[in-house]
């Protein structure tokens, strides 16, 4: 059963996107989608720090099972990724002053981002080899962004269309949301 | 009742009403909208979530005096993720089943805003008791949470409660509830519920904080 | 004034490193408490489970054995499976004798990939059974892979003998249209989910492919349980 680089991608960005099919990374989605110039950015960052985390849970997972030590396996993959965050964060701070404005107030939310440990998580539990890993990590991360633009778009435009008052907030984000999800439901089955 | 049992029971109703995690803070919502496709599942990751809650608010607090706050948020997070780690081995052992239908949200409990929202906005400053009340109502007030979407969803999308057939062999499930948009309409659904009754009853606070008192 | 700075700064990182030790230390043990506490348990969670479903696929069989097939033949599995070899089961009946094997493929369907195991018995070189392990397709759809009647009836006796040269199978298995079938190797879709019927024929296709060319040749090695 060995799927290809492609149907990983196309799978993670649309069928199985992230945050409308498989539930990971909501809190984001609903807090940060409320206008079109932040969502992007937070996209952008969001799938770098996936990219980041993917590399280094790959590495610790072939540490981790050299030694037989998986039951240290959550543990040491949120202290990874959060230390992942913080050396990004530097990284960016010293060399790129101007990217670190763009995203920097966006990292340290991401850390809790469950959409970065489920990347982890998944292409540990489906075995996937390096290159299948940075795929699905790459691809999640684009269909993480991709919902979160969406979904900025129309909020944005919402704003000026007449919205019962009961319904307004964080009920009408769902309902879209959902609409969004069954529209992506009909990506199922492609590369299959 | 004593001030002091009130005091008390005014910190366990916080997590269950005023503050729901679900419906009213709106928190954790990744493993709220992927498991309750059925009343067993919402059930077990409520308690779940719960357990680890109680248990690393409690440790927290015991710790709060020693722990320096440079590298607090780093002692919570491995705090909650041990204890994920023994809530993930105990359901293998008890319920293999059970393990495969809740998947990789049983280890996601650890990025679950709930639990380090508690650790740091009470646990890290009250004693130990107070702050594991606090942590069993915001535990409770979650898998309540969990329940109300778990038994909508089972229930229109299945014909089952609890694996219980409801409507005979007659009824038609409404497919689309067990699967991933139903998980948002519900939930956006229960809120219209909620916003509908808070504008119904207008002052509806007031009446809420006389009848805990 | 550097020095300063530094002594200033020196104690709390102590304390820092004292405090993150302690808790480290405190939940490591934790961790494998827990771990030990349940090990028993777990395991045994997990081979009745196997059990089950290698049962359900092969319904002679009273108890399993699992093996692996590699280029050096086959061996009882110790340990972890190294790369290249693949792991089947081999199921007995009560008097010892194989009964069947049962063996584990995989494809994607229509949401995700279909996990699934089947079971073969040399003496018809057929698959007789398929049960699923896993699947995301969906309810009412695709899920009819476990319920349909006519479906799970292509698995009764489903063809899969090997070529004359044993590098493959004779036929390849293969989702048909459905209400199409006239070979023994093709499988009868379900009606409006024929997505998810290939997955199931791919799925056996690609797993016998490259197991049963390794096992049939050793198959007497275990005929009888050892």
């Amino acid at each position: 059963m060995h799927e290809s680089i492609g149907q990983i991608v196309v799978s993670a960005l649309l069928a199985n996107n992230f945050v409308l099919a498989m539930f990971l990374g909501l809190c984001p989605f609903l807090g940060v989608s409320g206008k079109l110039d932040t969502a992007f950015p937070m996209g952008v960052a969001t799938t770098f720090v996936m990219l980041v985390a993917s590399l280094c849970a790959y590495g610790l997972n072939l540490l981790l099972t050299s030694f037989h030590l998986e039951f240290l396996r959550l543990i040491s993959y949120i202290v990874i990724i959060a230390s992942a965050v913080q050396l990004v964060e530097m990284v960016l701070k010293k060399y790129s002053p101007g990217l670190f404005r763009a995203l920097g107030i966006y990292l340290p939310l991401i850390t809790t981002n469950c959409a970065v440990l489920g990347v982890a998580l998944f292409q540990t539990a489906r075995e996937y080899d390096f290159l299948q890993s940075m795929a699905f990590s790459f691809g999640g991360g684009a269909g993480f962004t991709l919902a979160l633009v969406l979904m900025a778009s129309v909020r944005e435009r919402l704003q000026l269309s007449d919205v019962p008052a009961v319904a307004q907030g964080t009920a009408l984000s769902l309902m879209l949301a959902g609409i969004l999800s069954l529209g992506f439901m009909g990506f199922a089955g492609l590369g299959g | 009742m004593t001030p002091a049992q009130a005091k008390n029971w005014d910190e366990f109703m916080e997590g269950i009403w005023r503050q729901n995690p679900v419906f009213v803070m709106v928190l954790g919502m990744c493993p709220t909208l992927a498991v309750t496709v059925s009343a067993v599942n919402a059930l077990s990751m409520g308690l779940a979530t719960t357990f680890v809650l109680i248990a690393s608010c409690f440790l927290v607090s015991v710790m709060r005096n020693v722990i320096p706050k440079e590298v607090r948020i780093a002692t919570y997070i491995v705090i909650i993720a041990t204890f994920v780690t023994v809530v993930d081995y105990v359901i293998q052992a008890v319920s293999l089943a059970l393990y495969d239908a809740l998947g990789a949200f049983i280890q996601l409990i650890v990025v679950n805003c709930i639990i380090l929202g508690r650790a740091e906005a009470h646990a890290s400053r009250a004693a130990p008791v107070p702050a594991m009340i606090n942590a069993t109502g915001m535990g409770a007030g979650f898998t309540i949470g969990l329940l109300a979407l778990g038994v909508v969803r089972e229930i229109l999308g299945a014909g089952t409660l609890f694996g219980i057939s409801l409507f005979g062999a007659s009824f038609q499930p409404w497919v689309i509830m067990v699967l991933p948009p139903g998980g948002f309409f519900v939930l956006g659904a229960w809120l219209l519920v909620f916003a509908w009754w808070e504008r119904r009853k207008p002052g509806a606070d007031v009446a809420e904080v006389t009848q805990h008192a | 004034m550097n020095t300063q700075a530094m002594e200033i700064q020196a104690t709390p990182t102590a304390a820092m490193i004292r405090t993150l030790g302690i808790v480290s230390t405190v939940c490591g043990l934790i961790i494998v408490g827990a771990f030990q506490g349940t090990y028993t348990a777990v395991q045994e969670n997990k081979r009745l489970a196997t059990e089950r479903t290698v049962f359900k696929v092969i319904p002679a069989a009273k108890s399993i054995v699992e093996y692996q097939a590699g280029a050096g033949g086959i061996q009882p599995v110790a340990g972890e499976v190294p790369a290249g070899a693949l792991k089947f089961y081999a199921a007995y009946d009560g008097s010892g004798r194989l009964a069947g094997i049962a063996a584990e493929g995989g494809a994607k369907g229509y949401a995700d990939t279909v996990r699934i195991l089947y079971g073969y018995t040399p003496d018809c070189r057929c698959v007789v059974g398929i049960g699923v392990i896993s699947m995301r397709e969906t309810p009412g759809i695709g899920d009819k892979i476990v319920t349909d009647k006519d479906f799970l009836a292509n698995f009764v006796s489903l063809d899969v003998q090997l070529n004359a040269e044993l590098s493959g199978l004779a036929h390849e298995v293969k989702a048909v249209k459905h209400g199409t079938k006239t070979k023994a190797w093709e499988v009868d879709a379900i009606a409006g989910a024929t997505i998810t019927s290939r997955a199931v024929g791919r799925a056996i296709n690609d797993s016998a492919q490259a197991l049963l060319p390794k096992l049939v040749p050793h198959i007497d090695k275990i005929r009888s349980k050892s």
